[in-house]
C-alpha cells in the first residue's frame, strides 16, 4: 500500500501530537498551573513558547491542554458515531414510522444552530467533562445520522441484505454484520472530519468560557486567557491557536487520503 | 479490392492497480489480426474478458479507461490510425467509424430529443446540412421499422421502448454514412421477442447501406445470423477465425466446438407428482400502485422437480418469486408449502418455512456481502439454522464447497477474489447449506457466459438428483428451460398464459404468445433469421 506524502505528513504530525499529549506529565518541563515566570515572557531557552497571562509555561500547558482537547474531541466523536450510525442504520432497517420519527427528531435538532443549543444547555447543566462530551456527542450525532442513513440506504437494497432477511436474521445481525462492514469506509473518513470539528467546537466553547473549566487547560481556553496579550504584541495566544490549526490540518490530510482511497470507482468497497 | 479495415498483430495493454500491490501491466489483446472488406460483417465472439469489445473499439483507435494500443497496426482505408493524433482521430470517429453501444438506455442523453442526437455527428462533421440529415434520419427510422418515422425523432429517449432505442442508436450510427459500424452487444439487453426485430433491422440496414460492420456478442447463435466471418476470442487471443459457415458447422478448435454445442443438456422430464409448493390464484401489486403485477397466478412445484417460469422482462416472473418468499405479501390468493399454509408476510413465517425455501439471485456479486469470506457466507446458514460451530461447521463448509466443485481452499477467500461462475456456485452452496426443499432460482445464469452458465445448470441438475431439492427456475432463456425444466409456466403481463408438463408446453398447438416466444429464440444455424421472418410474413399475409 502506497501512502501519499501528504497523508504521511499528516500521520506523523498526528502521532507526535497524540504521543506528546499522552506523555505530557513526563515531557512537560513545568506543572500545569505552576507560575514559573513573569507575565507574558517572550520565548526563551527556559520557556520555549514563552509564558502566559499569569506567568505559566505555555509549552507545559500546551502539552497538558492537548490531553484534554484531544480526549474530549475523541470521546465526543466516538459517542456521536456510535449513536448516529446505530440510529441511522436502524432507521433504514426498520423503515416506516421508526425512520420518519428518527429523521424528524434529527431535523428538529439540526434546525437550531448547534453552538446555540450547546451554549443554552451548558449554561444550565453543571460544567463537567462528561456533560461536555455528552452534549457535543449528541449534537454531532445528528450529522452522523444523516450520513449513515444515506450510506445504509444504498446498502440495504443489496441482494445480500435481502438474503439475510429471507434467512430470518434479526435486525442486530443485519445492522452490525451486513451493513456496518460495508459502510465502514465512508464512516471512517467522516470520523476524521468530525473529530476535527469537535476539536474546533470544544475550543470555541472554551473560548466562550463554557467549555473546559480551570484548573484543567485546553487549547481553546488558552487562546481566551491570552487574547488580551495580542494587543501588546505578545505571541502567547497564537501558540495554542497554531496548535489547533496544525491538528486540524493533520487530521484533514489523513481523512482526505482515507476518502480518496475508499471512494475511488475501481474496487472502492473491495479495496 | 483493398480492405476497408486491416488490423495486423494488434497488441493492447492496460495497467492494473491491484490493492496493496505495485501496478502491473496486463496484456488484454495479443497478436490479433483481422481484415474486413466493404459490405461485410465480422462477428467477434467470446466470453467476458476475452477482449472482444477492446478489439472493436481499437478499430476506431480508442482505448477505454487506461487501455493502450501498444503494438501492431490498425489500417483504416489504407492508413494506420494507431497512434494518430487526437485531432485526426476526432475527424475520423463518428464519420468513418461509428459505434453502437450495448445499453442504448444509458447511451442517450435523456434531456435531448432523439432527432438531435441522431443527426448530431453528421452535423458536427459537416457531412450534410441539417435538412439533409433530418431527411436521412427519417429514412433510416423507416428502414429500421420504427413507428411513425416522420415524428419519431421528436420524442425523448424515455418515451420509446428499449428495442426502439437500440434501433434509434443504429440509425444514429448509420446517419453520417460511415464506412464501418461497430455494434457492441446491441441486442444483449433486450428480450428475445424484441431481439429478433432489432437483429433483422440491423441486418437489413447494414446490407442496404453497404457499410462494413463489426458485430460483438457473446451469443454465437445471434452472430451466426448476421456475420459473414466470425472470430472466436479467448483471453485476448484468437482461437479461430473463418467464414460463419465453417465456424458454426465445422468448428476446428475444441473451444469453438464447446461454444457451438453449449446448452445441449439432455434432461428427462419427470412424471407429475403431488406438489410441495402450491401457489393458488395469487394476485399482487406494489405498494402505492393500482396495477396488479400478478393476476391470479396458479402454479405448483413437485418435490425434486423443476418448474420453469418463462417470460420477457416485466411479465411478473420475479414478482412471483417475491410473493412466494414473502417479500411482497400478495393481495389475495394463498401459498401452501410442504403441507403448511405460508404466512403472506415474511415476519409471520417460522424458521423452518424460511429454511426450507431458499433463493439464488441473478447477480451473484450483490447477493454476497463483499466483506465476508466464502466460509462465513456458506457457514452462516449452518450456524443460524442448525447451530453448528467451530470445527463441525468448517467440516460442513468444506463438504459444501466440494459439492459445488470448488474445494475447501476457497473458504478463506472474499467474493471479489472469485470469478462470476464461482460466485454463483457459492450462492448455490449458501442456499444448499440450509437443506431446503425448494430453491427459487431467479435468472441465475443470465449474467454468465454460455459455457459457465452451462456448468451451473449441470451442477444444479446433479444437486437436484443428490438432494431431491425442487427448483422454481425463473428465466427468459428458453434454451435453459429446455435443459432443466419438468414443468413450464409461460407468463405474460402478470398472467400465466400457458402451463403444464414440459413436453406439453413445448409441443404445438401453441397460443400466439408462446409461439412468438419460442420462434424468437435464435438457433445456431445459418439462415434461421430469414426463415423465421419469412414464415411470420407469410402468416400475417395469410391472415
Amino acid at each position: 500500500m502506497r501512502i501519499p506524502f501528504s497523508a504521511l505528513l499528516g500521520l506523523t504530525v498526528l502521532t507526535l501530537m497524540v504521543l506528546s499529549a499522552v506523555f505530557a506529565p513526563l515531557i512537560a518541563p513545568c506543572g500545569l498551573n505552576d507560575t514559573v515566570g513573569k507575565v507574558w515572557e517572550s520565548p526563551s531557552a527556559a520557556f520555549w513558547f514563552g509564558t502566559d497571562t499569569i506567568g505559566r509555561d505555555i509549552l507545559s500547558r500546551l502539552l497538558y491542554g492537548g490531553q484534554v482537547t484531544i480526549f474530549v474531541a475523541l470521546a465526543s466523536s466516538a459517542l456521536a458515531f456510535s449513536m448516529g450510525a446505530f440510529f441511522g442504520f436502524l432507521a433504514v432497517v426498520r423503515g416506516g414510522w421508526v425512520d420518519t420519527l428518527l429523521s424528524r427528531i434529527v431535523d428538529i435538532m439540526m434546525a437550531v444552530p448547534s453552538l446555540i443549543v450547546a451554549l443554552v444547555v451548558l449554561s444550565v447543566l453543571p460544567l463537567t467533562l462528561s456533560t461536555l462530551i455528552l452534549v457535543m456527542g449528541i449534537l454531532d450525532s445528528t450529522r452522523v445520522f444523516r450520513l449513515s442513513r444515506a450510506v445504509a440506504a444504498d446498502i440495504a437494497v443489496m441482494d445480500y441484505v435481502e438474503a439475510a432477511r429471507l434467512r430470518g436474521e434479526g435486525q442486530i445481525w443485519i445492522i452490525f454484520r451486513e451493513i456496518l462492514p460495508n459502510a465502514m469506509s465512508p464512516l471512517v473518513a467522516e470520523f476524521g472530519m468530525r473529530f476535527i470539528f469537535a476539536v474546533l467546537f470544544i475550543s470555541t466553547l472554551s473560548f466562550l468560557g463554557l467549555g473546559i473549566q480551570p484548573p484543567l487547560a485546553d487549547w481553546g481556553g488558552m487562546v481566551r486567557e491570552n487574547k488580551d496579550g495580542l494587543v501588546y504584541g505578545k505571541s502567547a495566544a497564537l501558540v495554542p491557536a497554531l496548535a489547533i490549526a496544525v491538528l486540524a490540518i493533520a487530521v484533514n490530510l489523513v481523512a482526505d487520503w482515507v476518502l480518496s482511497r475508499t471512494t475511488s470507482l475501481k474496487g472502492g468497497r473491495n479495496g | 479490392m483493398a480492405d476497408l479495415l486491416d488490423i495486423r498483430n494488434l497488441k493492447i495493454e492496460a495497467t492494473s492497480y491491484p490493492p496493496g500491490e505495485k501496478p502491473r501491466r496486463v496484456i488484454l489483446v495479443d497478436d490479433v489480426s483481422v481484415s474486413l472488406q466493404k459490405g461485410r460483417v465480422l462477428g467477434l465472439i467470446g466470453e467476458s474478458g476475452a477482449g472482444k469489445s477492446t478489439i472493436g473499439l481499437a478499430a476506431m483507435a480508442f482505448g477505454r479507461g487506461g487501455v493502450r494500443l501498444t503494438g501492431g497496426e490498425v489500417l483504416l482505408n489504407g492508413r494506420n490510425i494507431r497512434g494518430a493524433g487526437p485531432s485526426d482521430l476526432r475527424a475520423l470517429r463518428g464519420k468513418e467509424v461509428t459505434y453502437v453501444a450495448q445499453s442504448a438506455a444509458a447511451a442517450f442523453n435523456p434531456a435531448k430529443k432523439l432527432m438531435e442526437q441522431v443527426i448530431e455527428t453528421s452535423l458536427l462533421h459537416k457531412v450534410m446540412t441539417r435538412p439533409e440529415a433530418e431527411a436521412r434520419a427519417v429514412e433510416l427510422f423507416r428502414k429500421l421499422g420504427l413507428p411513425k418515422p416522420e415524428t419519431f425523432g421528436g420524442r425523448y429517449p424515455h418515451q420509446v421502448s428499449g428495442g426502439q432505442l437500440q434501433r434509434a442508436m443504429t440509425a444514429m450510427a448509420l446517419c453520417p454514412k460511415p464506412d464501418l459500424v461497430i455494434f457492441d452487444e446491441p441486442t444483449t439487453a433486450l428480450d428475445v421477442t424484441t431481439q429478433i426485430d432489432v437483429l433483422a433491422a440491423i441486418k437489413e440496414a447494414i446490407h442496404d447501406q453497404g457499410v462494413a460492420a463489426i458485430y460483438i456478442t457473446h451469443d454465437l447463435a445471434v452472430v451466426a445470423q448476421v456475420a459473414d466471418d466470425i472470430m472466436v476470442l479467448r483471453h485476448g487471443k484468437t482461437v479461430e477465425y473463418g467464414p460463419t459457415d465453417q465456424i458454426i458447422n465445422r468448428p476446428g478448435q475444441a473451444y469453438t466446438q464447446a461454444l457451438v454445442s453449449v446448452r445441449e443438456i439432455a434432461h428427462e422430464e419427470k412424471p407429475p407428482a403431488a406438489p410441495i409448493l402450491k401457489v393458488d390464484a395469487v394476485t399482487a401489486r406494489y405498494r402505492g400502485t393500482n396495477f396488479d403485477v400478478l393476476k391470479k397466478v396458479t402454479v405448483d412445484v413437485a418435490p425434486g422437480q423443476t418448474l420453469a417460469i418463462v417470460g420477457e422482462s416485466g411479465s411478473g416472473k420475479s414478482t412471483l418469486a417475491r410473493a412466494i418468499t414473502g417479500l411482497l405479501p400478495p393481495g389475495s390468493g394463498g401459498i401452501t408449502f410442504a403441507g403448511r399454509k405460508l404466512s403472506a408476510d415474511l415476519a409471520g413465517r417460522t424458521r423452518d418455512d424460511l429454511r426450507e425455501l431458499q433463493m439464488i439471485y441473478q447477480m451473484a456479486d450483490t447477493a454476497m456481502n463483499p466483506r465476508q469470506t466464502v466460509g462465513t457466507i456458506i457457514g452462516r446458514p449452518l450456524e443460524f439454522y442448525f447451530g453448528l460451530k467451530g470445527a463441525e461447521k468448517a467440516r460442513k463448509v468444506a463438504e459444501l464447497l466440494d459439492q459445488i466443485e470448488m474445494g475447501k481452499g476457497f473458504a478463506e477467500r472474499y467474493p471479489a477474489e472469485l470469478s462470476g461462475g464461482q460466485k454463483q456456485r457459492v450462492c448455490i452452496a449458501r442456499a444448499l447449506a440450509a437443506k431446503p426443499k425448494l430453491i427459487i432460482c431467479d435468472e441465475v445464469t443470465s449474467a454468465l457466459d454460455p459455457l459457465v452458465a452451462d456448468g451451473i445448470l449441470k451442477l444444479l441438475l446433479s444437486l437436484q438428483a443428490q438432494e431431491g431439492v425442487a427448483y422454481l427456475f425463473i428465466t427468459h432463456d428458453l434454451a435453459t428451460v429446455r435443459a432443466i425444466a419438468d414443468k413450464i409456466a409461460v407468463m405474460y403481463r402478470g398472467e400465466v398464459v400457458r402451463y403444464g408438463q414440459k413436453s406439453d408446453v413445448l409441443a404445438p398447438p401453441f397460443d400466439d404468445y408462446t409461439d412468438l416466444l419460442l420462434s424468437s429464440v435464435p438457433e445456431m444455424r445459418l439462415g434461421w433469421l430469414e426463415e423465421v421472418l419469412g414464415r411470420r410474413r407469410m402468416e400475417s399475409a395469410g391472415n
